[in-house]
C-alpha cells in the first residue's frame, strides 16, 4: 500500500492540521502532489488528447501570492452544505475543492436494510427537489429484476409526475439563481408556481415533497378527480409565467453580463468528466435519456431536446428555461393520451389487494399483512436502470440476493458527478462567477452526499 | 448483446447483463486495457462506477472461468454515438481489494473511485488523489462493507422506564 498515493489523518500536512477535514481539503500548492495539482488544473486537458506535463502547472507562482479561503458549508449560495476551498490570486480563483460528505446520511446502507416496499421513502429524499425521479429510477429498477409488466396507465401517470416534477424543479433552480445574481423577484416567483405543483402533488399523493408516490408495479394511488382541471391551470400559467421570467431576467443587462460567456466548458471536457443533463446539452450535445434511450412512453409523446451551443452559464439558464416549456408540452399531451385502465401492476406478488376485500377474506388480510411487513422477494441479479432527471442521469444499481431487501442499492447522482466539473469552470474567473458556478451546475446535496 | 470491440485483450468472458447491451468479467491485468479500448471504440462517458461486498451472497451467477471474490466494482460505460451501454464487472479481491484507477482514461470517475474507495475501502492504483469523499477524514472501517454493522438509534418511547 505505501506506493499508492492514499492520504490519512495520520500524514497531516501542515495548514490543515486545525481543520476537520485533513486531506480531503484543498492543501497548499507546495504540499499538493504534482499528480493531485495535474486532476485540479490538468486532467481534463487530456481529452483533448495532450498529455500533461506535471511539472507545468502554474509553477513560476509563489506560494505566498495566493490565499486558501473557504466558503462554506454554511453559506447561502453553495444550495446546501457544500463546503468550496478556494485558492484565490487576489480576486480570480486558480484552483477550487469541493469538500462534500456534509450531509452524508448512509442512505444506501439505509436502502439494504429496508424492503423493496420501503426503499422508495429512503430514495425519495436523496434528490429532494425531484423525488419522483429518484423513485422512477429505483422501481424502474426493481421491476427489471422482477420482470413485471407496468399497466399503460400507470406509465403514463409516471411521465405525467416526472414532468410537473422536472417543470418544479427547474423553477427552484431559476429561483435560487435569480436570488444568488440578485435578481431577488425571481426568488419569490419560482417558489410561487412551484407551489401550485406542490400542491397538486399533495392532492394526488398525499404529500408535497417526499412523495414515495412511485411504487413498483405502478403507483401509489390514481389521479384525484378534477385533477385534469389541475394539471390544465398549472400548464397555462407556468406556461404563460416563462415569458415573465424571459423578459424579468433575459432581458435584464446586469443578469445578463454575469452569465453570458462565463464558465464556459466544451463538450469534450464534459463527456471527459461524465457530466450529463442541462450542463451537457449546453455544450450542444444533443443526450437526452428521454429521447436518445426512451423509458416510459416518452417515444410517443413530441418534444425537442433543449441544447446550447457555448456551455457557458447563460446557455444553462436558456436551457433550463426552455425545458421547462417542453416539459409543459409533454404534460398537455399526458393529458390529452392518458389511457383508462389500472394505475398499478394487477400482479399479486407486488400489490396489496383491495382495502373492500381484506375486511371480508383472512386471506386478502395475510397477503396484506405479508406484503407490508416482509414485503416481496426479489429474484437474484443486478441490474442498473438509468433516467433523465432534471439534473442529469440518475441511475440506480441494485443487486438482489433473492431476498425481500436489496443486497446493494447505489445510486448514480447526477449532482454528484457534475460537482466535478466545478474546479474546471471555477478556474481563472473570479470569486463572484464562482457563486454563478455553483448555482448553473444546480447541485443538490442531499443526492450528492446521499 | 454486442460483441467486445476488436481491440479488447482476449478471452474476456461475457455475458447478457439486465438493461445493458453487454456484460464483461475481465480479470484485475485486462480490466484496464478492456476500458481502453471500449473508450477507442466509441464510449465516450463512464456514467457510473461503484463496489459491491458479496460477503454475504457469494453463490451469484458469474460465466464460466471468472473466479467469484468478495469485492467486485462495477463500471457501467455509455456511447452516446451508439446508444448502447456496457456494464463490466471486475472481480477486485478478498482482503486487500485493489484495482487499476480509470482516471487515466475517464477523468470523471474520479469521485466515484474515491467514494468507492471510502465506503468499501478498495484501492485504485494510479488515482490521484484516494482520500475519503463522503466519511469524515478520522473516520474508522469501511460503512458499507458488510461486515460494518448499521447503527442504531435507540428509541425512548413515551411511556417506557427512562435507561436511568
Amino acid at each position: 500500500m505505501s506506493d499508492l498515493h492514499v492520504r490519512s489523518a495520520e500524514r497531516l500536512d501542515p495548514l490543515t492540521v486545525e481543520t476537520s477535514e485533513g486531506a480531503q481539503g484543498l492543501q497548499r500548492r507546495d504540499f499538493t502532489k504534482k499528480s493531485e495539482l495535474g486532476r485540479e488544473v490538468g486532467a481534463v486537458l487530456r481529452a483533448h488528447g495532450l498529455m500533461l506535463d506535471p511539472n507545468d502547472v502554474d509553477v513560476e507562482r509563489q506560494d505566498d501570492e495566493t490565499m486558501i479561503i473557504n466558503m462554506g458549508p454554511a453559506h447561502p449560495s453553495t444550495h446546501g452544505v457544500l463546503r468550496l476551498m478556494l485558492e484565490l490570486d487576489g480576486e480570480f480563483v486558480l484552483r477550487t475543492k469541493p469538500v462534500i460528505g456534509y450531509l452524508h446520511t448512509g442512505m444506501e446502507k439505509t436502502g439494504e436494510v429496508l424492503s423493496y416496499v420501503q426503499g422508495g421513502t429512503n430514495v425519495t429524499r436523496m434528490d429532494y427537489l425531484s423525488p419522483i425521479a429518484n423513485e422512477l429510477s429505483y422501481c424502474m429498477a426493481v421491476e427489471k429484476l422482477l420482470d413485471i409488466e407496468v399497466p399503460e396507465r400507470a406509465t403514463w401517470i409516471r411521465m405525467l409526475m416526472a414532468e410537473l416534477n422536472r417543470i418544479s424543479s427547474h423553477l427552484v433552480w431559476m429561483a435560487t439563481n435569480g436570488m444568488d445574481l440578485g435578481a431577488t423577484s425571481m426568488m419569490i416567483y419560482g417558489f410561487r408556481e412551484r407551489e401550485l405543483i406542490l400542491a397538486f402533488f399533495e392532492k394526488t399523493a398525499g404529500l408535497r415533497l417526499n412523495l414515495n408516490y412511485v411504487r413498483p408495479g405502478g403507483v401509489a394511488a390514481d389521479l384525484p378527480d378534477g385533477w385534469e382541471d389541475d394539471v390544465e391551470v398549472i400548464c397555462d400559467t407556468i406556461y404563460e409565467r416563462t415569458f415573465e421570467y424571459d423578459e424579468l431576467l433575459t432581458g435584464q443587462p446586469i443578469f445578463r453580463l454575469r452569465m453570458e460567456g462565463v464558465a464556459p466548458i466544451t463538450a469534450e471536457e464534459a463527456l471527459a468528466l461524465g457530466v450529463t443533463g442541462p450542463v451537457l446539452r449546453s455544450t450542444g450535445v444533443p443526450w437526452d435519456l428521454r429521447r436518445t434511450l426512451p423509458y416510459l412512453a416518452y417515444d410517443q409523446v413530441d418534444f425537442d431536446v433543449i441544447v446550447g451551443t457555448y456551455g457557458d452559464n447563460f446557455d444553462r439558464y436558456a436551457i433550463r428555461l426552455n425545458e421547462i416549456r417542453e416539459s409543459v408540452r409533454i404534460v398537455r399531451q399526458c393529458l390529452e393520451k392518458m389511457p383508462r385502465g389500472d394505475y398499478r401492476s394487477q400482479d399479486p406478488k407486488v400489490t396489496p389487494p383491495p382495502r373492500a376485500r381484506i375486511g371480508e377474506s383472512m386471506e386478502a388480510l395475510i397477503h396484506h399483512f405479508k406484503l407490508f411487513t416482509e414485503g416481496f422477494a426479489v429474484p437474484t441479479g443486478e441490474v442498473y436502470s438509468a433516467i433523465e432527471s432534471p439534473r442529469g442521469e440518475l441511475g440506480c444499481y441494485l443487486v438482489s440476493d433473492g431476498g425481500p431487501q436489496p443486497y446493494r442499492l447505489h445510486v448514480r447522482a447526477p449532482s454528484f458527478v457534475n460537482m466535478q466539473a466545478v474546479p474546471l469552470l471555477m478556474r481563472g474567473g473570479m470569486v463572484s462567477d464562482a457563486i454563478t458556478v455553483i448555482s448553473t451546475i444546480d447541485p443538490i446535496m442531499g443526492e450528492v452526499d446521499r | 448483446m454486442i460483441p467486445l470491440p476488436p481491440t479488447a485483450p482476449p478471452g474476456v468472458p461475457t455475458s447478457e447483463a439486465l438493461a445493458s447491451d453487454l456484460g464483461c468479467f475481465p480479470t484485475l491485468e485486462q480490466y484496464l486495457a478492456l476500458v481502453a479500448s471500449f473508450k477507442e471504440d466509441g464510449f465516450e462517458l463512464c456514467a457510473d462506477l461503484c463496489g459491491v461486498d458479496y460477503l454475504e451472497h457469494p453463490g451469484r451467477a458469474l460465466p464460466e472461468g471468472v473466479v467469484a471474490t468478495r469485492f467486485e466494482v462495477v463500471v457501467n460505460l455509455l456511447s452516446l454515438s451508439k446508444r448502447q451501454r456496457v456494464r463490466i464487472r471486475v472481480q477486485a479481491g478478498n482482503d486487500e481489494a485493489r484495482v487499476n484507477s480509470l482516471f487515466d482514461l475517464y477523468p470523471g470517475s474520479e469521485a466515484m473511485e474515491r467514494e468507492a474507495f471510502d465506503l468499501f475501502g478498495i484501492l485504485f492504483d494510479g488515482h490521484p488523489d484516494l482520500t475519503r469523499i463522503l466519511m469524515p477524514e478520522d473516520w474508522e472501517g469501511h460503512p458499507l462493507r458488510k461486515d460494518y454493522s448499521v447503527g442504531r438509534v435507540p428509541v425512548q418511547f413515551k411511556e417506557a422506564p427512562g435507561p436511568r
